[in-house]
């Protein structure tokens, strides 16, 4: 059963066609589904972000999904500052990080649309003056934002 | 957006209600809520401008000003 209604997955088909320029890799770090069930490392949400972030990468030939079981990767997601799953971390022309922890559901999902654009074209719709701060930024800043899936 | 722009930034975006043991490391009552390198946090969306500001005392910008942390606007007071 697709997660995606028709109405949304056409709307993002166009979307993606009209708006993404370059390629941009996901990468997933996730649970794939084994026969091993390993008590404590349950993921209740994997298997849906799985399955969403496959139809999402089936709309546009631009978005390249990298599907990767956590427990198999674990010294590649420590690298990448990876701890809970599922994880999304976008890549493309994008400067710095951006990622998503837990499954993108309602707002998230539409912020995550957003980005995939922008880290596709390498530009946001930022003002000119916030750029300029950005730019100049004198360390690297970690910034998270908590949401809940409304 | 700010990590798209900056290759100093890295954003996260953080779905609590999955991992309780963040929401409540984090203190999460009520979002959005913002954590910039664990020591600036707020409630509520806020302007860009605000926003841009806020990563700026956190992260430093260019040492123009003496006081450093103050975040308003234009930045150009001494």
């Amino acid at each position: 059963m697709a997660i995606l209604s028709n109405a949304d997955r056409d709307y993002l088909t166009q979307l993606f066609a009209e708006r993404l320029v370059d390629p941009v890799k996901v990468r997933l770090y996730t649970q794939k589904l084994t026969q091993l069930s390993i008590p404590g490392y349950d993921c209740a949400t994997c298997r849906e972000t799985n399955e969403l972030m496959e139809e999402l990468a089936s709309l546009s030939d631009k978005i390249e999904l990298e599907i990767l079981d956590f427990l198999q990767v674990r010294q590649q997601a420590a690298q990448e500052g990876i701890t809970e799953i599922p994880a999304i971390v976008l890549e493309g022309k994008n400067k710095g990080k951006v990622r998503f922890i837990g499954v993108p559901a309602g707002y998230e999902f539409a912020t995550l649309i957003e980005d995939l654009v922008d880290v596709s074209r390498g530009t946001t719709g930022l003002q000119p003056l916030s750029r300029e701060i950005l730019g100049k930024l004198a360390r690297p800043v970690h910034i998270q934002v908590f949401v809940t899936p409304t | 957006m700010m990590a798209v722009e900056s290759d100093k930034v890295t954003a996260d975006v953080i779905e609590v209600s999955e991992f309780p043991h963040i929401a409540q490391r984090y203190r999460i009552y009520a979002v959005p809520k913002i954590v910039i390198d664990e020591t600036l946090e707020f409630e509520g969306a806020r302007p860009e401008a605000a926003f841009v500001a806020a990563v700026e005392s956190v992260a430093g910008g260019p040492a123009e000003s003496e006081e450093g942390a103050s975040s308003s606007g234009d930045g150009r007071r001494t």
